[in-house]
């Protein structure tokens, strides 16, 4: 993890609405093809909502772990 | 010289602010110790709750216009003017005419639709975002007897519940009609349920299937082509339509992006708790404007004002800054024409919609009319 150099980190901890993968995806938009966007949720669901949309939409994953109270969840922008 | 508070912006949470900082601040502003300028591009303030009424020809549309200058206390400046140019560094903002430097700024800019954030879009969709949008809209379902809707949803976009709202209302005005059979409704989400919201995903849905809403989600829009009537996702898929309502997703104002001020998409970079711009201890913003990962909504800008409010007037008094902004955000949610449920949450306490009913319909059919005192800053 401390290898992925980490273009863009969201900061969506209490996020419910529009929530955490809404932000995501607005920032996906305004990156390039390669960067990696970083997401902080407060949400449970984030862990397995954000992998769901990046791997429907051809993204990469690259890593999604828990971090005390929180989850930090990095994509990187396949296309 | 007096203290200048400059609040740019006479949407909801610019009105708001300007109103209730004066209300705050009578003495100082007679005294002259104080003065507060609210600087519009325009002369007209529009409740865009009230677009969902004029698409159902529930209300008609100067129900929900009024002249700002109408809104405005006295002990106000309103400037009608077109600011071009923010500079936090220098303290001032400036137009083609003038230049206004401030003590203290609230930025109030708002967010509106993209039409061109997808190929296609402004030449074929309908929206219900904006005034001209909801006209057209009403006229086109009026003369509507059959035929495929499909709603798109796109990020951000102010009012999240909005497109739930529309597609159920949708469904009881054909049912009233008696047409709703040959009218095929067709809703879709850019993630994996139909709100972005689990607890209002799981209160809509069985409502949708119960009334034969039809719902996709994991759509996102890459095209539309107008010829062939047709919505292009990201994956490739064709979806037709007759009538297209899409919501756009939204930037910020131009001369947040035209400022640099703003993040790609022309959102303030905004403290979540002390709702100050980042890097600088003098400007605030509030309401859509923000980049803050929760709600465009009017009721959020309410919420907002009130502690950017007291810490404002702390400052002036000398006072340390004690307010927090928690988070909250409130909001009906229309189950059909005639009820409503309505949901309510901060940071760290998620909504649960309550259960729907035609007093909590009647609830914010009553508030379009006491927003009107709100923006005044009398509630």
């Amino acid at each position: 993890m401390s290898e992925v150099e980490v273009k863009t980190s969201i900061d969506a901890r209490g996020s419910f609405c529009p929530g955490p993968l809404m932000e995501l995806i607005k920032a996906m938009k305004q990156a390039q093809t390669g960067d990696v966007i970083e997401v902080l949720s407060s949400d449970t669901g984030s862990a397995k909502d954000i992998p769901e949309w990046a791997r429907k939409m051809g993204h990469e994953v690259v890593y999604c772990e828990q971090a005390g109270d929180h989850w930090k969840i990095a994509v990187r922008k396949a296309r | 010289m007096p203290r200048r508070i400059v609040v740019l912006g006479g949407g909801t949470a610019g009105t708001m602010v300007a109103n209730r900082l004066a209300r705050r601040l009578t003495d100082q502003i007679r005294s002259k110790e104080v003065e507060i300028l609210l600087i519009s591009n325009t002369e007209k303030h529009i409740y865009q709750p009230g677009y969902l009424s004029i698409v159902f020809n529930e209300q008609a549309p100067e129900h929900f216009i009024r002249e700002e200058k109408d809104l405005i206390r006295r002990d106000v400046h309103l400037i009608v003017d077109e600011i071009q140019r923010i500079e936090p560094e220098q303290n001032r903002v400036l137009s083609d005419r003038a230049e206004y430097p401030y003590d203290y700024l609230v930025i109030a800019t708002g967010s509106r639709p993209d039409f061109g954030s997808v190929p296609g879009l402004r030449e074929s969709a309908h929206n219900f975002y904006t005034l001209e949008g909801a006209i057209r809209l009403r006229d086109t379902l009026a003369g509507m007897k059959r035929g495929r809707i499909l709603i798109t949803v796109d990020t951000p976009h102010k009012c999240p519940a909005a497109p739930l709202e529309i597609a159920l209302m949708l469904d009881d005005y054909f049912r009233r009609r008696g047409v709703r059979e040959q009218v095929e409704i067709k809703y879709t989400y850019p993630i994996g349920r139909i709100h972005a919201l689990e607890s209002v995903a799981e209160w809509a849905l069985p409502r949708f299937e119960e009334r034969g809403i039809l719902h996709e989600t994991f759509f996102n829009l890459e095209r539309v082509d107008p010829e062939r009537k047709a919505v292009i996702t990201m994956d490739g898929e064709e979806h037709p339509f007759d009538v297209l309502i899409s919501v756009p997703a939204h930037k910020g104002a131009q001369v947040i992006l035209d400022s640099g001020i703003g993040d790609g998409m022309g959102f303030v970079p905004t403290d979540r708790h002390s709702l100050k711009m980042k890097g600088f201890d003098n400007v605030y913003a509030i309401g859509d404007a923000t980049d803050l990962p929760i709600s465009k909504a009017g009721s959020t800008a309410h919420y907002q004002s009130e502690p950017l409010i007291r810490n404002l007037v702390s400052r002036l008094r000398g006072l340390p800054e004690t307010a927090v902004y928690d988070g909250k955000v409130a909001c009906f949610l229309e189950n059909s024409l005639r009820d409503a449920s309505f949901i309510v949450f901060d940071y760290e306490h998620p909504p649960k919609p309550a259960a729907a009913s035609e007093l909590l319909h009647w609830m914010k059919m009553a508030y379009g009319e006491i927003y009107w005192l709100n923006v005044r800053g009398i509630l």
